[in-house]
C-alpha cells in the first residue's frame, strides 16, 4: 500500500531541512533502512533511511527544496502490501508561518517555540534560527500530577486561616456569623472581605461594630445557593468590570444580501454537511478577517504593554444548561464558512452535553455573543477578561431604510461592541466595526462557503 | 528589538563582556574550535583568539582549580562545565575553595569567577545529562546562584555576573536554549543580580518559579484565566541572593502560594521559600503553601514514560492551581 | 584434516566454513575458528551500530555513541579476557562492541537504545547499556568519564583481599585520561600493585578536542612509567595484536601488577548522534580513517589467508542483517516501562 514519507524529527534538526540529493528515483526498489535521501540541516548532511521494503513511487520534495519537519517528501509503497512495522511517525501538524507583514512584538518574556527538538540529549545547536515563532499553547500530555501536598479538606470546623483570623480581628468580625464557600465549607479570605463590605455603611462608624444580621429566608424571599459555575461567572464579571474601562459602540449592518444567500444555500448545505447553516459562521468569518486587519482589537492589556495575540481564536458565548460557557474556535481565520459552521455546531453540541475539554475553553482572543437569538436589538456586553473587546450580533429585523433617496425594505442587524478603552480609542474600534460591517454587507450569492 | 533565542542571548553577553574587558576569558571542554556543544561560544575563538577561549582537557576539577588561580592573579575567568551532571568532580574546588577564598582571606582575595552550567532535563538526557544542581550551591555561603529563563534576562544577568567580584554559579536550562525566544533590546543593558521579576500580575494565587518551569507556569496561568483563577507569576531569576521582598509582597497580595521547580522537592529552593513565607507572611496566608517539584528520584530516568512521569508540566501545574484555588 | 564447524554465534545463524589447523603467526591460544567467530561478531556489531544511527535519524533512538573504528580493540581485548575466564570489565560509553560481544542478544541491545522495559543494564533508567550487566561481568555506572577507573581499581583490590585472582580491565578514551581521577587511579594501582589493566582506546579526539590539546605527549602509554608499571602502544585496528597484548597483560596483572595498554584506533563517526564532526575534522582526514576500517580490513585479511571465502563473508553479513532486523522489530513492539516503576530501587532493598 502507498504511504507518505515525511521528513522525520531528528535530534539535532531545527524546523526544516533542504533536500540535498535523492539517492533513489521513482520506480526504484527500496530496502528498509537503506539510505533514501540526503537532507541538509544546519550544515549537517544526514541520510534519511527508507522505513520500509518496497518501492519509491513519487518524489514530493525536489532537490534544493527546503521543507519543514513533518512535511511530506515522498510517496512510497510497501512490497507486500502490509504496513511496515517501522513507519516514520506522523509528524505534528506543521504550523503555518507567521502572517506576512510586520511581526507583532513578542515582549521580553518571550514564548516557548513548539514543534522543534530543543537539543539532543548530549548536545546539539544551530547558528541562525529561522523557524516561525509560535506563541505558547498549553498542549502537553497529562500524566497525573505529582501530589506534593498533605491532606487538604479542612472540614467545616477547621481552624480559620491566618489571613482570615487577622482580617476578622482587624474588622471585629465574629467568625460564627460568616458563611464559608471554601473547600469543605471553610471561610476564605474573600468570604470575610465580602462579609465586611456587605455590612459596612458609610454613616455607621460606631466604636463597637455590631455583627451583621443575616436576614432569614422567609415568605418574601428565597435564598438560592450559588453553584461553582455561577460563582466563577460572578467573579469574572466583577473582575472584568472593575479592571477594564469599558466603552461601547453600535453600528447598523444591512444583511439583506446575507439573508438571501443563506436562504438560498441553507437546505442544500444541510443535506450535504448535516449542519444547519445559521448566520453565525458568516459573522465569525467577517469578524476573523477584520481582526487580522485590526490587531489591537485581538489583544490584551499587559500592564506596561499591549499584548497582541498572533492567533485569532474566537470564543462563542453558549448558554449551556449549567451556565454561560465560552468555547473557542481556534484559528478561526483559517476556516471557511463551512468549516466554521461545522466547528460551531460541534462546540455548541458538546457544551450542551457538558463534554467540553480544557483545550476547548482556553486560548480565546476575542468573544462573539449572538444576543440576537433571544430578540435583543442593542446590547452593552461585558468584555471577557483579559481580552480587548467583545462583539454581539443582534436580531435581524426587516426595516424601512432609505436607499438612493427611496424607501426600501432591508434586513437590518445591529452589531454592538464593548472595548477596553486603555488599548483602543473610538477611532480604532470604529474602524474595526466598519470593517465587520462592510464584510457582512458584501456577502451575497457570490460568497464562497468553502 | 530583535527576537533571539536563549543561546544567542548567552553568546551576545559573552562577546560584549569580552570586548569590554580584556581580563575576561573563557575556558572549558569544546568551547573553542567547536564553539561549545550547544554553540554558546561559537565564533568567539575567531574574534578573541585561543588564549582567551581555551579548549581544556577533560578534567572538571582542574577546570575549576585553574580558574580559581587565575582569578587570584586578577583575571576574570568564565569556566564552563559542559553539563551540570559533570560538576561533581569540581565540587571540592568550588565549594571548599572558591566559595571560601574571600572570607578566609578577610577579603584580600577576590574571586570574580562565573561558572556557566547548562542544566535541566526534559530532553531525554537520562541520569547524566539532566540534573538540577542548584540547591547545593544555593545552600553554600559565598556563592551567588543565578538561573534566568528568558533571552532578555539571561543576557542582562550574565553580563552582571561577569562584572561581579564574587563567584557566580550561572545556570542555563538547556531545554530553553532553542525553545525560548524573546526580544533583546539594542544597546547596552544589564539586569541587577538579586532581583526577581513579576512576569504576570494576578490576584488569586502566586506562583514562584524559575528556569524552564517559568514558561510552563505562564502557560498554566493563561489556561486557568478562563476559569476565573487569576495567577501572579514571579520569576526568581536570581536564586541567591533571593529577592525576598518581591516574593513576600506577592504572597501578601494573593494569600496563596504555589512553588514550582524541576529540582527534587526535598531540600530544594522551594523549601527555603516556603519557610520564608511561613515566617514573614504568616498572617496573610489563606491556604497552605504548596510545592510542585521534581520527585525524590535520581534525576531523571531515560525512557519517555519515566521522564514524563518525572517532569512537572503545564497540565500538572494547572491541576495544582485549581486545587489551590478551590481551597 | 579440515573440520566443518558452524560459526553460529548469537544471532548469526549458520554459515559453514572449512577450518584449517592453527597457522603460523597467530598468538598462543588463538585459532582460526576464533578469528571467524570474531569476524562474525564484528559484522554483527557493525550492523547494529549502523542500524542504531539510522533509527536515530528516524527519531526512534534519542542518543547513540558509535564504536565504528574501535571494533578490533574492543573485541580483541575481550576475546583474551573471555579465554582467560577470570576477568571483570569496567567499560566506557563507546564500548558498544565489547558489551554486545560479551553476551547480549541483539534484541537486548536494541531494547537498550530504545529505552524499553526489560533493558538489561538499568531497565531503561539510564542511557543505553549503562548500569551493570553482572551476568557478563560488566559495570559502567556513569558518563562522568574517568570515574570508572578508580572504581575499577577498588574492585580489583577487593578481589585480591578475598584471595580471588580476578583481573579487572578498565576501558577509557584519551579524553578521560586527563581526568584527575585517572591519575589518582593509576597512582594507587601502581603503589599497591593492583591487578588491573588500563586500556585506553585512543581515537585522538575527545568530542572535538584533538590529542595535542588533551595532553603534552604523543605517547600516552609512556605515562605508565610515572606510576611504576609498564605501558604499551598497540595497533588498535588489528584484532590479533589487541588480543595478544591483552593476553600478556592479563598474565602480568595477575602476577606482577598493573599494565597500561594504549590501543590506537580511529573514530570513524562523530562523537555521538548529536555531534557534527565536520566542524573540526576535514573530509580528507575522515576518508583516510575509513581506509583503515577494522571490520572490512579484517574480512579482507581472512579472505586473503584463505580462512573464509567472499561468499562466506556475504553470508555472515546477511545473517547479521537478519538478526538486527529481527531485533529492531522485537524492540519496537516491546512496551515502555510502567511510569509507576519510576520510584523503585532508589535505595537497596
Amino acid at each position: 500500500m502507498a504511504m507518505i514519507l515525511e521528513l522525520p524529527h531528528v535530534g539535532e534538526s531545527v524546523v526544516e531541512g533542504t533536500i540535498g540529493k535523492w539517492l533513489k528515483q521513482p520506480g526504484d526498489t527500496l530496502t528498509r533502512f537503506e539510505p533514501l535521501v540526503e537532507v541538509i540541516t544546519d550544515k549537517v548532511t544526514m541520510e534519511v533511511p527508507s522505513p520500509i521494503d518496497g518501492s519509491l513511487l513519487k518524489i514530493l520534495a525536489q532537490e534544493g527544496e527546503t521543507v519543514p519537519m513533518g512535511a511530506p517528501i515522498a510517496e512510497i509503497e510497501t512490497a507486500d502490501g502490509s504496513n511496515g512495522a517501522a513507519l516514520v511517525p506522523a509528524a505534528e501538524p506543521t504550523p503555518a508561518p507567521a502572517a506576512a507583514g510586520q511581526p507583532a512584538p513578542v515582549g521580553t518574556t518571550g514564548y516557548l517555540v513548539k514543534n522543534i527538538n530543543p537539543v539532543g540529549p548530549t548536545g546539539g545547536g544551530v547558528e541562525a534560527e529561522q523557524e516561525s515563532p509560535i506563541p505558547a499553547q498549553a498542549q502537553q500530555q497529562a500524566p497525573p500530577p505529582t501530589d506534593q501536598s498533605t491532606a487538604e479538606a479542612p472540614g467545616g470546623a477547621s481552624r480559620p486561616s491566618p489571613a482570615v483570623r487577622r482580617l476578622a480581628r482587624e474588622h471585629g468580625v465574629d467568625l460564627a456569623q460568616v458563611s464559608g464557600t471554601g473547600l469543605g465549607g471553610r471561610i476564605t479570605r474573600d468570604d470575610l472581605i465580602r462579609h465586611v463590605e456587605a455590612k459596612s455603611t458609610p454613616a455607621e462608624t460606631t466604636a463597637k461594630p455590631q455583627p451583621p444580621r443575616q436576614p432569614d429566608a422567609g415568605a418574601d424571599e428565597q435564598h438560592v445557593p450559588l453553584t461553582p459555575v455561577r460563582r466563577m461567572i460572578a467573579d469574572a464579571m466583577v473582575r472584568s468590570v472593575s479592571q477594564i474601562p469599558h466603552a461601547w459602540s453600535t453600528i447598523e449592518v444591512d444583511v439583506t444580501g446575507l439573508v438571501a444567500l443563506r436562504t438560498q444555500v441553507r437546505t442544500a448545505f444541510e443535506q450535504r454537511e448535516g449542519v444547519d447553516l445559521t448566520y453565525m459562521p458568516f459573522a465569525i468569518k467577517a469578524l476573523a478577517e477584520s481582526l487580522k486587519e485590526h490587531p489591537t482589537v485581538n489583544a490584551s492589556w499587559g500592564g506596561d504593554k499591549i499584548i497582541l495575540k498572533r492567533r485569532i481564536n474566537v470564543g462563542i458565548a453558549v448558554a449551556a444548561p449549567y451556565g454561560l460557557v465560552v468555547p473557542v474556535i481556534h484559528d478561526a481565520d483559517r476556516l471557511s464558512i463551512a468549516g466554521l459552521a461545522t466547528a460551531l455546531r460541534d462546540l455548541t453540541q458538546r457544551a450542551r452535553q457538558n463534554k467540553l475539554t480544557i483545550e476547548d475553553v482556553q486560548g480565546g482572543t476575542f468573544t462573539l455573543n449572538n444576543t440576537g437569538a433571544l430578540g435583543s436589538t442593542i446590547s452593552y456586553p461585558i468584555i471577557n477578561h483579559p481580552q480587548a473587546a467583545i462583539l454581539t450580533t443582534e436580531a435581524i429585523q426587516k426595516r424601512a431604510m432609505v436607499r438612493d433617496d427611496a424607501i426600501a425594505i432591508r434586513s437590518m442587524m445591529n452589531i454592538c461592541m464593548a472595548f477596553d478603552h486603555r488599548i483602543n480609542d473610538g477611532a480604532e474600534s470604529g474602524a474595526f466595526l466598519q470593517a465587520v460591517k462592510s464584510r457582512l454587507e458584501s456577502m451575497g450569492p457570490d460568497t464562497p462557503l468553502y | 528589538m530583535a527576537v533571539k533565542n536563549v543561546i544567542e542571548a548567552v553568546r551576545e553577553a559573552l562577546r560584549e563582556e569580552m570586548q569590554r574587558d580584556p581580563k575576561v576569558f573563557i575556558m572549558g571542554e569544546d568551547v573553542g574550535q567547536r564553539g561549545g556543544v550547544f554553540l554558546a561560544t561559537q565564533g568567539l575563538i575567531d574574534e578573541f583568539g585561543e588564549s582567551r577561549v581555551i579548549d581544556t582537557p577533560l578534567a572538571e576539577a582542574s577546570i575549576m582549580g585553574i580558574a580559581l588561580g587565575a582569578a587570584f592573579r586578577g583575571m576574570r575567568p568564565i569556566p564552563e562545565v559542559q553539563f551540570s551532571d559533570f560538576i561533581w568532580p569540581a565540587m571540592n574546588q568550588l565549594i571548599g575553595e572558591t566559595a571560601r577564598a574571600c572570607y578566609g582571606s578577610n577579603g584580600v582575595l577576590q574571586v570574580p569567577v562565573v561558572i556557566r552550567v547548562p542544566y535541566g532535563g526534559g530532553i531525554r538526557g537520562g541520569l547524566f545529562h539532566s540534573q538540577n544542581v542548584e540547591s547545593i550551591f544555593f545552600h553554600t555561603p559565598g556563592l551567588k546562584v543565578i538561573a534566568p529563563a528568558t533571552p532578555y534576562d539571561i543576557k542582562g544577568l550574565l553580563k552582571s555576573a561577569i562584572r561581579d567580584n564574587s563567584p557566580v554559579v550561572f545556570l542555563e536550562h538547556k531545554k530553553t536554549y532553542r525553545l525560548v525566544r524573546g526580544e533583546l533590546p539594542e544597546g547596552e543593558y544589564t539586569i541587577p543580580i538579586g532581583q526577581a521579576d513579576v512576569k504576570r500580575a494576578g490576584e488569586h494565587i502566586t506562583i514562584v518559579s524559575y528556569g524552564l518551569m517559568l514558561h510552563y507556569c505562564l502557560e498554566a496561568a493563561e489556561a486557568v484565566a478562563g476559569e476565573g483563577i487569576d495567577v501572579e507569576v514571579v520569576d526568581l531569576r536570581t536564586l541567591k541572593p533571593l529577592d525576598t521582598e518581591t516574593v513576600l509582597n506577592s504572597v501578601k497580595k494573593t494569600g496563596k502560594l504555589l512553588i514550582v521547580h524541576e529540582d527534587n522537592v526535598t531540600g530544594g529552593v522551594g523549601a527555603e521559600i516556603a519557610a520564608l513565607v511561613a515566617d514573614e507572611a504568616f498572617e496573610y496566608l489563606d491556604g497552605p503553601v504548596r510545592r510542585l517539584c521534581g520527585p525524590d528520584v535520581p534525576t531523571m530516568p531515560f525512557a519517555q514514560t519515566l521522564e514524563d512521569e518525572y517532569m512537572p508540566n503545564t497540565d500538572k501545574i494547572v491541576e495544582a492551581l485549581r486545587r489551590q484555588a478551590a481551597y | 584434516m579440515p573440520r566443518k564447524k558452524s560459526t553460529g554465534s548469537k544471532g548469526s545463524g549458520d554459515a559453514e566454513v572449512a577450518i584449517a589447523e592453527p597457522i603460523e603467526g597467530l598468538p598462543e591460544g588463538l585459532t582460526t575458528g576464533d578469528l571467524v567467530e570474531s569476524y562474525t561478531q564484528m559484522l554483527l556489531v557493525r550492523t547494529m551500530d549502523e542500524r542504531i544511527w539510522a533509527l536515530n535519524r528516524q527519531g526512534k533512538v534519542p542518543i547513540a555513541a558509535s564504536c565504528q573504528g574501535h571494533e578490533a580493540a574492543q573485541l580483541g581485548s575481550l576475546l583474551a579476557a573471555q579465554k582467560d575466564g577470570r576477568c571483570f570489565l569496567f567499560p566506557y560509553y563507546r564500548d558498544l562492541g565489547l558489551k554486545m560481544a560479551a553476551g547480549l542478544t541483539p534484541t537486548q541491545v536494541m531494547l537498550s537504545f530504545m529505552g524499553k522495559e526489560g533493558e538489561p543494564y538499568s531497565n531503561a533508567r539510564q542511557f543505553p547499556m549503562q548500569g551493570a550487566d553482572l551476568d557478563h561481568n560488566i559495570i559502567q555506572i556513569s558518563n562522568v568519564v574517568g570515574a570508572g577507573l578508580t572504581q575499577a581499581v577498588g574492585y580489583a583490590l577487593a578481589c585480591r583481599m578475598q584471595d580471588d585472582d580476578t583481573v579487572v580491565l578498565t576501558y577509557f578514551g584519551d579524553g578521560a585520561s586527563s581526568q584527575g581521577e585517572a591519575h589518582e587511579a593509576m597512582n594507587f594501582a601502581g603503589v599497591h600493585r593492583v591487578p588491573v589493566i588500563f586500556i585506553c582506546e585512543n581515537n585522538h579526539y575527545a568530542i572535538s578536542v584533538p590529542q595535542h590539546r588533551q595532553m603534552a605527549t604523543d605517547d600516552l602509554a609512556s605515562r605508565a612509567q610515572g606510576y611504576g608499571f609498564p605501558g604499551f602502544t598497540v595497533d588498535g585496528m588489528d584484532l590479533i595484536r589487541c588480543y595478544e597484548a591483552t593476553r600478556e597483560a592479563i598474565t602480568h596483572a595477575r602476577t606482577q601488577g598493573p599494565v597500561l595498554l594504549e590501543m590506537q584506533v580511529e573514530r570513524l563517526m562523530p562523537h555521538t548522534t548529536d555531534d557534527d564532526h565536520l566542524r573540526y575534522r576535514t573530509q580528507e582526514e575522515l576518508d583516510a580513517a575509513h581506509q583503515r576500517d577494522p571490520v572490512s580490513n579484517f574480512g579482507a585479511e581472512l579472505i586473503a589467508r584463505g580462512i573464509i571465502t567472499p561468499e562466506n563473508s556475504d553470508a555472515i553479513k546477511a545473517e547479521a542483517l537478519k538478526a538486527v532486523n529481527e531485533a529492531t522489530d522485537a524492540a519496537e513492539s516491546a512496551p515502555l516501562p510502567d511510569p509507576s516503576t519510576m520510584w523503585d530501587r532508589v535505595y537497596s532493598e
